[in-house]
């Protein structure tokens, strides 16, 4: 297995080679650049030039690519043009933000999932099944950005539940309880949000896949053997059931990093999602191919962990 | 019923929800099965022999199953018991052995842990001594390294290896009744014989009933006492194993025995029976369930309400029309043959 899983690791650098170079020629292709937006009728031509040479915009592109590459390769991103500041510090301090909305997102998505996947799979077509598969519809069917700006309204600004913006107030002092007590304040309510509408596709397979499991061949030798109703759901049915969603873990565990960019943007709330919004139309270079290639990493990384996770819950997946 | 009477089926019958009417797939039987007794169940696809075995063992969903009738074993009615009083039984006193190994056990899970659930439920035994005997079982289903087997799941064992975890995982608790849902048809020729030789071993060891579901005709002259012809849901004949091959009376039955195919015969195409079983919806629900498919045979020849008569002691053909029958006939100026060669 560590062979499969090193062979894997060596197979990603040409992937992410073809993407940097990809993420590379796009982002030049971008109309504008990082000093267009400072651009005013008062500035010199000359002045412009000057910053533009300064920064290595007019040396040829595959200057500015090795360059680039070989930077990233000691860790060293560049520096954000808007943000003067250092690139990877940037991502780091944002996706520390993101990771902690997306992981308490996930959790109360598995949280509502999971159970009504399984009621509605176990009590097929009763009122409840029919209910829950309602309701998995209603918000599939809901944009992202309507629920967040309805709950941002009703919750935050009505009701006054929920701050509304950023990731913790101003004057608490990180690391004490109350710091952490109030970026979990933060969080809450987009996470609530996302939670909400993504359940659809776990309710969806985890009923269908209940409901197949049940009429299988080893339930109904489970059930001959006697064993209670309750636990050969709990030992048989579930587990097997469980199986497509572990195929996805992976990519939710890669995917805490990526943060939602409508949750993100609609709550003021600093994670990744709005730094690659926020970068993109301000063309700061820097930052997205740094945004792009960490994304790109965390996909390929996200499907080779879903691999393992499959090969550690299902015997007959073994990665050779 | 009486001391040497194992199961007692008094006019039992499954239907089945199709469009909220139900459908009975087995209709009126009746059947004792005796100690110590191996009772073949044979019948062309369709027939009801599988929903019979089902029926038994109490697995079918209430909502869209409607069982009717007595299923008397020693003094309870199975039919009348709830699900958690069946699975006292189910495992326990009544296993079942079913078609495919291939999909009956769970692939997630250890064979030593599957045949261990079945004795956690029906056994006083410790972690320590259930895994003990499920060392035992493999090793009396003929499985050579246990230990290793054991650990193993279901994918890395052949299909003869998981049909005897399956029997293992049936006779774990020693039943009174062991059903063998065809439990030899998904396997090759070779390791049949071995799977039926391994089932009558294990009945002689632990003198358990045996119903023998099946419509293989060679294994039923093998292994079973006395056989019970089914078709469209009735038993159509019934008799001991000798007296059925040397004397088939009802017009199904003798078919099925020109179907077999003839080593000595010159004959390169198979006989079979023209036309099919009705479906459960078509089924005409009076009279001769066979007529349809032995046309040349005149109405009058069948009874309007088929019984079942003894024709020798022990054995029953249902209807009259296995009086004057042939296997071609004339009616109507026309020709009729039971068998087509397509």
């Amino acid at each position: 297995m560590w062979k499969t899983i090193v062979r894997r690791f060596l197979i990603m650098i040409p992937q992410l080679f073809v993407l940097s170079v990809i993420i590379f020629v796009l982002a030049k292709f971008m109309p504008g650049d990082p000093f267009t937006g400072l651009i005013t009728p008062q500035t010199d031509p000359a002045r412009i030039a000057e910053l533009q040479e300064k920064a290595g915009l007019h040396d040829p592109v595959h200057i500015q690519y090795l360059r680039w590459m070989g930077n990233a390769f000691q860790g060293d991103f560049g520096l954000s043009y808007t943000y003067k500041r250092d690139v990877a510090a940037l991502i780091g301090e944002r996706a520390m933000n993101t990771f902690w909305l997306s992981l308490l997102s996930v959790i109360l998505l598995y949280a509502i999932a999971i159970p009504l996947g399984i009621l509605a799979g176990r009590y097929q077509n009763s009122r409840l099944d029919k209910a829950i598969v309602l309701y998995s519809f209603i918000t599939y069917a809901i944009p992202t950005f309507v629920l967040a700006l309805v709950f941002l309204f009703l919750f935050g600004y009505q009701l006054e539940w929920f701050p509304t913006k950023g990731s913790v107030e101003i004057g608490y002092e990180p690391g004490t309880l109350r710091y952490f007590w109030n970026k979990f304040y933060h969080i809450l309510l987009p996470a609530i949000t996302y939670a909400i509408l993504g359940t659809t596709g776990i309710i969806q397979y985890l009923r269908s896949e209940i409901i197949d499991a049940k009429a299988m061949d080893y339930v109904r030798t489970a059930r001959s053997k006697g064993i209670p109703m309750r636990k050969v759901y709990s030992k048989h049915i579930f587990r097997n059931s469980l199986l497509p969603i572990a195929a996805f873990l992976g990519f939710t565990i890669t995917g805490l990093l990526g943060g939602s960019i409508f949750i993100e943007t609609i709550f003021g709330y600093p994670g990744m999602g709005q730094l690659f919004v926020s970068s993109i139309s301000s063309r700061d270079y820097s930052v997205i191919t740094a945004l792009v290639m960490l994304f790109g990493f965390l996909a390929l990384l996200g499907s080779l962990l879903s691999d393992i996770i499959m090969s550690i819950v299902d015997p007959r997946i073994r990665i050779e | 019923m009486k001391s040497n009477e194992l199961l007692k089926i008094a006019n039992l019958s499954t239907g089945f929800r199709i469009k909220d009417s139900f459908y009975n797939a087995v209709d009126g039987v009746s059947l004792t099965l005796k100690k110590n007794e191996v009772l073949a169940i044979v019948g062309e696809s369709g027939c009801g022999k599988s929903t019979l075995a089902t029926s038994i063992m109490g697995l079918y969903d209430p909502h869209n199953t409607r069982v009717k009738g007595d299923i008397l074993f020693q003094d309870k009615n199975l039919a009348a018991l709830s699900d958690e009083e069946m699975n006292e039984i189910r495992g326990g006193q009544i296993s079942i052995i079913f078609q495919d190994p291939l999909s009956a056990l769970n692939p997630l899970m250890r064979i030593g842990e599957q045949i261990e659930e079945g004795l956690l439920y029906h056994t006083k035994l410790s972690k320590a001594e259930r895994k003990n005997r499920a060392l035992e079982l493999l090793e009396q289903v003929g499985i050579r390294q246990p230990e290793r087997i054991i650990r193993q799941f279901p994918h890395q064992l052949s299909g003869g290896m998981r049909q005897r975890v399956i029997i293992a995982i049936a006779v774990s608790c020693k039943p009174k009744i062991i059903i063998a849902d065809e439990p030899t048809t998904a396997l090759d020729v070779t390791i049949q014989a071995q799977i039926l030789d391994l089932l009558i071993e294990l009945q002689a060891e632990t003198e358990a009933g045996i119903i023998l579901i099946t419509h293989d005709l060679g294994v039923v002259a093998e292994m079973a006492d006395r056989v019970a012809v089914m078709y469209a849901g009735e038993i159509i004949e019934e008799a001991e194993v000798e007296e059925l091959f040397s004397n088939p009376k009802h017009p199904y039955t003798r078919s099925l025995f020109h179907s077999i195919p003839q080593l000595n015969s010159n004959s390169d195409r198979l006989n079979v029976i023209k036309g099919i079983v009705p479906s459960l919806v078509n089924l005409p629900r009076s009279g001769c369930r066979f007529s349809s498919r032995i046309p040349w045979i005149s109405a009058e020849a069948h009874e309007k309400n088929p019984q079942l008569h003894e024709v020798a002691p022990g054995h029953f053909v249902r209807c009259t029309c296995y009086r004057n029958f042939n296997l071609r006939g004339k009616r109507g100026g026309r020709n009729y043959e039971l068998y087509t060669n397509k």
